[in-house]
């Protein structure tokens, strides 16, 4: 029997009368829910556009290093984010940010104590998913008037 | 017999002790950053469209003005103190065991502290050099 590394471990294993060790049978976990729900997909894609943003901060570091660097350095990372590959990582972000501000703001009208009703809540969450498109369609569009 | 303590509510009692001292703090401070963070993220945003195509000199000056110094200086520690925040209940919900769990966040939170240093030092770097 392999050494338990969590605690709930102790309810997931056992002995059978004659003392061999039995791994018991899991009750079904994740795979009984319809991922696709409204609660469970806006849930859950807000975690993961958080982890995105985290990820996407390391441009923000790198473009203040790179300017405060000297001109070499920020022509590299200018050059990385008008790249092909550049601009598709910062349009993901800019979906990813607009999804977990919009997800954010429903969280603390939650907090406020508004909207656990279920039709608003599948109403709010359809507003998050319209309003990211929308928004991030319209930050890029501004975007690349302000650039041409 | 009206004792002071009898007065007392049960949370007068407990406040000031143990998880009543400062259990919500983690939960409060990342909507506080939360809230903080919607106008300055909606700023830097519009800002980035305003800077796009500017040159290396146009975008020293524009880091370098006090009004978006002081704001970037905001940004930053707001955005890292509501990442490291958020990256830590990604990381306390998947990570087992104990040890594992505690090793991760504590490498994700010097992660996030040496991001939002060096962030902070260029803006400071590039204020002083303008």
């Amino acid at each position: 029997m392999t050494t338990p590394h969590d605690a709930r471990e102790a309810l997931m294993t056992g002995r059978r009368s004659d003392g061999t060790a039995v791994r018991r049978p899991l009750s079904p976990h994740l795979q009984v829910y319809d991922m696709m729900q409204m609660s469970s997909l806006s849930s859950i894609l807000t975690r993961i556009t958080g982890v995105a943003w985290s990820v996407g901060t390391l441009l923000l570091v790198w473009w203040l290093v790179a300017a405060a660097s000297g001109e070499d350095a920020f022509a590299a990372a200018q050059w990385f984010m008008g790249s092909i590959l550049g601009l598709l990582v910062l349009f993901g972000l800019t979906a990813a940010a607009w999804y977990h501000t919009l997800a954010g703001v429903r969280h603390l009208l939650w907090d406020w104590g508004f909207g656990f009703e279920l039709p608003t809540m599948y109403s709010t969450g359809r507003m998050v998913f319209a309003g990211t498109a929308v928004l991030t369609v319209l930050t890029w569009i501004l975007a690349l008037i302000f650039w041409g | 017999m009206n004792s002071p303590a009898a007065m007392r509510t049960a949370l007068g009692r407990v406040r000031g002790l143990g998880s009543a001292k400062n259990g919500t703090h983690h939960w409060w401070m990342q909507r506080v950053t939360s809230l903080a963070l919607l106008p300055l993220t909606l700023w830097f945003v519009v800002s980035m469209i305003g800077l796009a195509g500017a040159s290396y000199v146009e975008t020293l000056l524009w880091i370098a003005a006090p009004f978006n110094a002081v704001l970037l200086l905001a940004l930053i520690g707001l955005t890292f103190h509501h990442m490291a925040a958020g990256l830590q209940v990604v990381l306390e919900d998947y990570l087992r065991p104990e040890s594992r769990r505690m090793f991760a966040v504590l490498a994700m939170k010097a992660v996030c502290a040496l991001l939002a240093l060096a962030s902070a030092v260029a803006v400071i770097r590039i204020v002083a050099a303008a």
